[in-house]
């Protein structure tokens, strides 16, 4: 059997990293530059926080300590956070906002298809589920970035702002320690190492086809999906997400 | 109800000597209960009434997302938060549909937000009100979506055909959308003393603003009179608010809520209970711009309209750029 400690920290990591990009696009409620984007925002952030209930839900299933997915999501300070940095960076304009979106999709497109094959059941049966929901997603932020950086004079220069922004915080999607190592051991997830040339073909076509220029600097962020050090934005994303249950603590809602 | 003092365009009620061929046509057609389609000849003020009707209507659905929009970000379980995503997302689709029903009328979306943003055309004063507890999204579902309802199940009947059909779609989600509501209200009711004390404060305060959505009473009014034999009015707006007071004052009671009106109580003559008219002098305020919310919501339309012309000029670009590529091609 895996080691269930790594396999709940593994667990974690991916159910971070859609709550907290999830919350960050519903923070768009509203205030999108076109009713369909408002839509289409609201059914991604949707997708994401169903994602979050099967990830969190299960990582508390292997903890054992009968934590739910609300505690997780609800209950926990900064540090136990394992989202990667990326997701928890700001919205920007809405060209930044759809940038970070893609630049994970592709990630998280490729992911969710290995781990369709994982060696625990339950993984798969997410991985399956919302992969379809995934592919739904980079096809349309794809198009999106595509559309924008291959668009106006002004659309491609915040695109392009957007994206030299944004790159420095893709590598540690592709950062791998002794979790990986276990997940990888017991053949629950792939090394994510291993990604990064499908990664890199996938985003560079598309971004190429959007006109935009990906930057050579091959330096990369760090600490989020370790935990060791996150942005100082996430303590604000929590201060709002957890104050009802921080402010009221054992309610039913 | 989101479409409120809509002004109805013309002179009024007009006798069957006075019409014109057409117009008797016209009215006979709707007294059949036959559909008017967007082809068919209307007269050009049922045209201009249905345009604000619609228009108006639309509009409210697009602002209000930002009452519910305010707590998106601090619901406070992952299921809350979804259902809500949820709700928020149907009612920018109700907002696409009734932009798309108007079009048909020949006015473009383009246009009727340029109304909005201008001030020129009027969303609904519930949406002007603030949000300021989490039963206030519970309270919004059961109150505000359950008046909308009202509204628009008999509208489902109404003479323009597309309306009609907008209308039947969007129904269906109104009524999940109470049911939530009322279910936040129920964990509200049934939780700490915290908890009921939200669920007090946001009944006291969106009580008499829900009243106010079905406009104040219409029995004089001429303009009414002939929304309603064109049939895109089918009752007044009292008699939907009586219905509504009928309907909800039962469900606040097994909330064990109080609603904050002491003249509300069962009539048995009239077999309806006698209630409190809203303060109308706030609501006229509120129309005119005075309300809590009025600055902040208009404000934050605008602002999303400014912000994203990049994005819509950046994409129409694209657009254009692939259809000469693909002209070139050929
Ligand atoms: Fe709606
Ligand atoms: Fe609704």
């Amino acid at each position: 059997m895996a080691d269930q400690k790594a396999l709940f920290e593994f667990l974690l990591r991916m159910g971070d990293n859609s709550l907290i990009l999830g919350h960050r696009v519903s923070e768009w409620c509203g205030l999108s530059p076109v009713l369909e984007e408002d839509i289409a925002l609201a059914n991604t952030a949707l997708d994401l926080i169903g994602q979050t209930q099967f990830w969190l839900g299960l990582a508390g299933e292997v903890e054992g300590k009968a934590r739910s997915a609300d505690d997780l999501a609800f209950l926990r300070d900064a540090w136990d956070f394992r989202n990667v940095l990326l997701v928890e960076l700001p919205n920007g304009d809405f060209g930044q906002t759809l940038m970070r979106q893609f630049l994970y999709d592709a990630w998280s497109s490729i992911m969710l298809g290995r781990l369709m094959t994982s060696s625990d059941a339950r993984v798969a049966e997410i991985a399956a589920k919302a992969s379809k929901e995934v592919a739904y997603h980079v096809e349309r932020s794809g198009d999106t970035v595509v559309g924008l950086g291959d668009g106006t004079e002004e659309s491609h220069k915040r695109m392009q702002a957007a994206l030299d922004y944004l790159w420095p915080y893709v590598g540690e999607m592709f950062d791998g320690d002794e979790v990986d190592a276990a997940m990888v051991a017991a053949g629950i997830a792939p090394d994510p190492a291993g990604l990064r040339e499908e990664y890199d073909a996938f985003v560079g076509k598309v971004l190429n086809q959007a006109t935009l220029t990906v930057p050579t600097d091959v330096f990369h962020h760090k600490g989020g999906r370790t935990g060791y050090m996150h942005t100082e934005h996430l303590g604000h994303l929590l201060t709002s997400m957890q104050w009802l249950q921080r402010a009221y603590p054992g309610a039913t809602w | 109800m989101y479409a409120q003092l809509v002004k109805t365009a013309g002179t009024g009620v007009k006798t069957r000597e006075e019409m014109s061929d057409e117009e008797r046509n016209f009215q006979d057609r709707v007294d059949r209960d036959e559909k008017i389609e967007p082809k068919d000849w209307m007269p050009d003020d049922y045209r201009a009434t249905l345009i604000r009707q619609i228009g108006q209507h639309a509009h409210s659905e697009i602002v209000g997302q930002l009452p519910e929009g305010n707590w998106i970000t601090r619901a406070p379980t992952l299921e809350r938060k979804a259902i809500l995503l949820a709700k928020v997302q149907d009612e920018a689709g109700h907002g696409l549909y009734l932009y798309c029903a108007a079009e048909t009328l020949g006015v473009s979306r383009d246009e009727l937000t340029e109304e909005l943003l201008s001030g020129r055309m009027k969303y609904s004063s519930i949406f002007n009100y603030p949000t300021l507890n989490w039963a206030d999204i519970g309270a919004v579902g059961w109150l505000v979506d359950g008046a909308a309802i009202m509204n628009q199940v008999p509208l489902q009947r109404t003479s323009y055909g597309p309306y009609s059909r907008a209308m039947i779609r969007i129904c269906k989600e109104e009524s999940f959308h109470q049911r939530q509501g009322y279910d936040i209200m129920m964990k509200m009711a049934e939780g700490s003393e915290a908890q009921r004390r939200m669920a007090q404060d946001a009944l006291n305060r969106f009580w008499y603003p829900s009243l106010m959505m079905f406009g104040p009473s219409d029995k004089d009014s001429v303009h009414s009179a002939q929304s309603l034999a064109w049939k895109i009015k089918i009752d007044t707006n009292d008699e939907l608010r009586q219905r509504f007071v009928d309907q909800t004052v039962p469900q606040a009671k097994y909330l064990g809520l109080t609603i904050p009106d002491e003249n509300l109580k069962w009539n048995e003559e009239r077999g309806a209970h006698d209630f409190s008219e809203p303060d109308w002098a706030e609501f006229f305020n509120v129309i005119k711009g005075k309300g809590p919310c009025n600055v902040e919501r208009m404000e934050a339309r605008v602002n999303a309209w400014e912000d994203g012309a990049w994005v819509r000029d950046g994409l129409l670009a694209h657009g254009r750029k692939k259809s000469a590529a693909r002209t070139a091609a050929e």
